[in-house]
């Protein structure tokens, strides 16, 4: 069994956000880093770029292969993190704190409706 | 799980690099359970090999192995593999996975003479034990009087064999025998702190080496020649499958060799399908590639022109629509002495 923190929100591709008002974080979860293995590089988007829902704005590598990373919703990228240039091993030891992708300036609230809950998240992995 | 070779697979029992690094300073255990294990028996079993695989099996005396190749009839790589001659007049032979059957029927078809061809299905199994540790609990895992192979040597144990080769650059000895035998060895070894490691750090520490992945960097459409494999063919013996070929392209010259490619630190890794350049032309593809646990930055092999097949050369490689600094360089990658 993976965790998935019940305030986060998910995508079924295996990201989550996190909505901290009009500014979200996206990471992607446990059991999606599980599935991945060891990290060892990470591709994130230039701040100021402008992602729509579903686009392809990150890249995730393991030793054996590179994944894509979607955006959750629309927006701006705010910021990004920069810690894992240098240790993207984070994101398997902590996928929901200090291993977060990029932070989004979210530009419309509705899309969010279309993301899963925990429960909805757990049952799409089969959990 | 990953599905291989019609096999499942695990990719990593714990973490690639964990058991990369287990394998580098410890010792590891691989199922190989996969390979392909066939035997061939008669008294004319070495002539007939010799005629059909490119290195000198006759020159192998009992107790001691090779690697070989078999080619198609235009000189391409059909599957590389290790022949153990176990005895006088019988040879044990381990093909790839995903070649067994491709091998078998080859064999099959050009099988004559006093020779036994016998390809042993699923209830046969293998691992391998790799790393410098291997040694010293091999004395505790193995019964008491056990006759240990030297290195590439061939010695009987139970109803298989005990192998010391391996496809990690290390130490150890890969174990082929009876299914039920070999989950025996498993778990003694297991017990004994061996590191489970699955398929991704048996790629990562392959290529380290420069070991050829057949599928990958080698096909049917590349000499041994060209794969940097001439050590392992023997030209003068006398004819086998492709003999012709080889030696035209050694008169004319190559045109091409699988060349070792290094990146900077910090870059992504490289990948199998990505595209070398020389300038602004594209000069090779990617046959093999990632980032090398051992060295910290990518290494990959690619199919070079003759003028860039040769170390120290710049180039660049296209990731992801950006180019990043690729050098060509000797391999094996990885060197022991350096980093002991």
């Amino acid at each position: 069994m993976s965790e998935c923190p019940e305030n986060l929100s998910y995508r079924d591709s295996h990201e989550w956000i996190e909505r901290e008002k009009d500014v979200a974080a996206v990471g992607i979860t446990d059991h999606a880093q599980g599935e991945l293995g060891d990290l060892v590089y990470i591709e994130l988007p230039a701040v100021g770029r402008l992602v729509e829902a579903g686009e392809a704005v990150a890249v995730v590598e393991s030793v054996k292969a590179a994944s894509d990373i979607y955006a959750p919703v629309s927006g701006e990228v705010a910021e990004v993190n920069e810690e894992l240039e240098s240790d993207p091993g984070l994101v398997n030891r902590e996928p929901y704190k200090r291993g977060w992708l990029f932070r989004l300036r979210v530009r419309e609230a509705a899309e969010s409706a279309e993301l899963l809950d925990a429960a909805a998240y757990r049952a799409s992995i089969g959990e | 799980m990953a599905p291989f070779a019609g096999w499942e697979m695990p990719v990593a029992y714990g973490g690639i690099l964990g058991e990369h690094a287990a394998v580098r300073s410890g010792a590891g255990i691989f199922d190989i359970s996969h390979m392909g294990q066939l035997e061939v028996r008669g008294v004319e079993a070495a002539s007939w090999l010799e005629r059909q695989l490119t290195n000198r099996v006759g020159r192998l005396r009992a107790g001691e192995s090779q690697y070989t190749l078999l080619l198609n009839g235009e000189g391409g790589v059909v599957d590389d593999l290790i022949v153990y001659r176990v005895a006088e007049e019988r040879f044990f032979l381990v093909v790839n996975a995903a070649m067994a059957e491709e091998d078998v029927r080859r064999l099959t078809e050009l099988r004559e003479g006093a020779v036994e061809l016998r390809f042993f299905g699923p209830g046969r199994g293998g691992v391998a034990v790799q790393g410098p540790r291997v040694g010293e609990l091999a004395s505790r895992v193995f019964p008491p009087g056990t006759a240990l192979p030297a290195r590439n040597g061939v010695s009987a144990i139970g109803e298989g064999w005990c192998c010391g080769t391996g496809y990690t650059g290390e130490d150890g000895f890969e174990l082929f025998g009876p299914g039920e035998e070999v989950t025996v060895w498993w778990d003694r070894f297991a017990e004994a702190g061996v590191t489970p490691c699955g398929l991704g750090a048996r790629d990562s520490l392959r290529l380290e080496m420069g070991y050829p992945l057949n599928g990958a960097d080698l096909s049917p459409d590349r000499t041994p020649l060209e794969a940097g494999l001439g050590a392992f063919v023997d030209l003068e013996k006398g004819p086998f499958p492709g003999r012709e070929k080889l030696l035209a392209q050694q008169r004319n010259g190559l045109s091409c060799r699988l060349t070792g490619i290094a990146m900077e630190a910090g870059g992504p890794p490289p990948r199998a399908g990505y595209v070398l350049f020389a300038g602004d032309a594209p000069a090779g593809t990617l046959t093999s590639g990632g980032l090398s646990p051992s060295l910290g930055h990518g290494i990959g092999m690619s199919y070079l022109p003759m003028e860039l097949a040769s170390p120290g050369k710049s180039l660049e490689l296209e990731v992801r629509g950006r180019k990043f600094a690729a050098r060509t360089v000797r391999k094996p990658f990885y060197r022991k002495e350096k980093h002991s």
